[in-house]
């Protein structure tokens, strides 16, 4: 690909259809597709936020009462009320995918994937418990 | 570039499952009860006295980095086949795991200041 194609005059150049950057729109499972890997995109934005919170916490308490007062506008809330949806969405796609990811087997059997999507759930469920009761008592 | 796929991908489903698994319970506590008054915030002094705590420290240190790297794998297919930018592989894999390193270092640097 590095080369400078030569084109002849019988052979002007290879036909290659030029396909649109909305191709994905097209198809349910395509938009789904796209949708589900830029969950990514507000899986990185929390990130930031909390990386953003703990460099406040580091700078002192004007620094994160600025932080807290950020996050108030409805900028910030519109953005962080659709990063949960996507972030939802990520979470439900991951869990339904660990099954075709892991396959696991116990005495010589397979492990159904309705019980590892369970184990994914109940983790899910204790791990924001357990989360949601340090935060509360903090 | 080869030779690190594996460990890019074990970096990439770490995070995935960690951001499955916690960010939904944060996102909903940080980003949208607190803010919107449902719940109050935690004090500055709350705060500080968690995230010196060698614990929270590496729950932190799991919590911020993995997604970062699971969003540096992730992103660059939207890129390539969703915006047809398949030309420039190498320029968005170096800036998409670029930017997870320099927030691994700077989460690392926060925690390791904060102590």
């Amino acid at each position: 690909m590095s080369a400078d194609p030569h084109y002849t005059l019988y052979h002007p150049r290879w036909y290659r259809r030029r396909v649109s950057v909305w191709w994905w729109l097209r198809k349910r499972s395509y938009a789904r597709f796209v949708l589900r890997e830029l969950t990514s995109v507000f899986v990185a934005f929390f990130a930031v936020i909390y990386l953003w919170q703990l460099w406040a916490v580091v700078q002192g308490p004007d620094a994160y009462a600025r932080f807290l007062a950020r996050l108030r506008t409805p900028l910030f809330l519109a953005l962080d009320a659709v990063a949960f949806l996507f972030v939802l969405f990520h979470a439900v796609t991951w869990f339904n995918l660990t099954p075709k990811a892991m396959v696991v087997r116990l005495r010589g059997t397979r492990v159904p994937d309705a019980v590892i999507i369970g184990l994914n759930y109940a983790a899910w469920l204790v791990l924001s418990g357990m989360v949601a009761f340090v935060l509360l008592r903090a | 570039m080869q030779r690190i796929t594996p460990l890019l991908w074990l970096l990439f489903s770490a995070g995935g499952t960690v951001a499955a698994l916690l960010f939904p319970i944060h996102l909903l506590f940080t980003g949208i009860a607190i803010p919107a008054g449902w719940l109050e915030a935690p004090s500055h002094e709350t705060l500080h006295r968690l995230m010196t705590h060698p614990v929270v420290a590496l729950y932190l240190l799991v919590l911020i980095p993995l997604p970062l790297f699971h969003w540096a794998h992730r992103f660059r297919y939207p890129l390539y086949d969703g915006l047809q930018l398949k030309h420039l592989t190498a320029l968005i894999a170096v800036l998409c795991y670029g930017a997870a390193l320099l927030g691994t270092v700077t989460t690392a640097y926060l925690l390791w200041s904060i102590r």
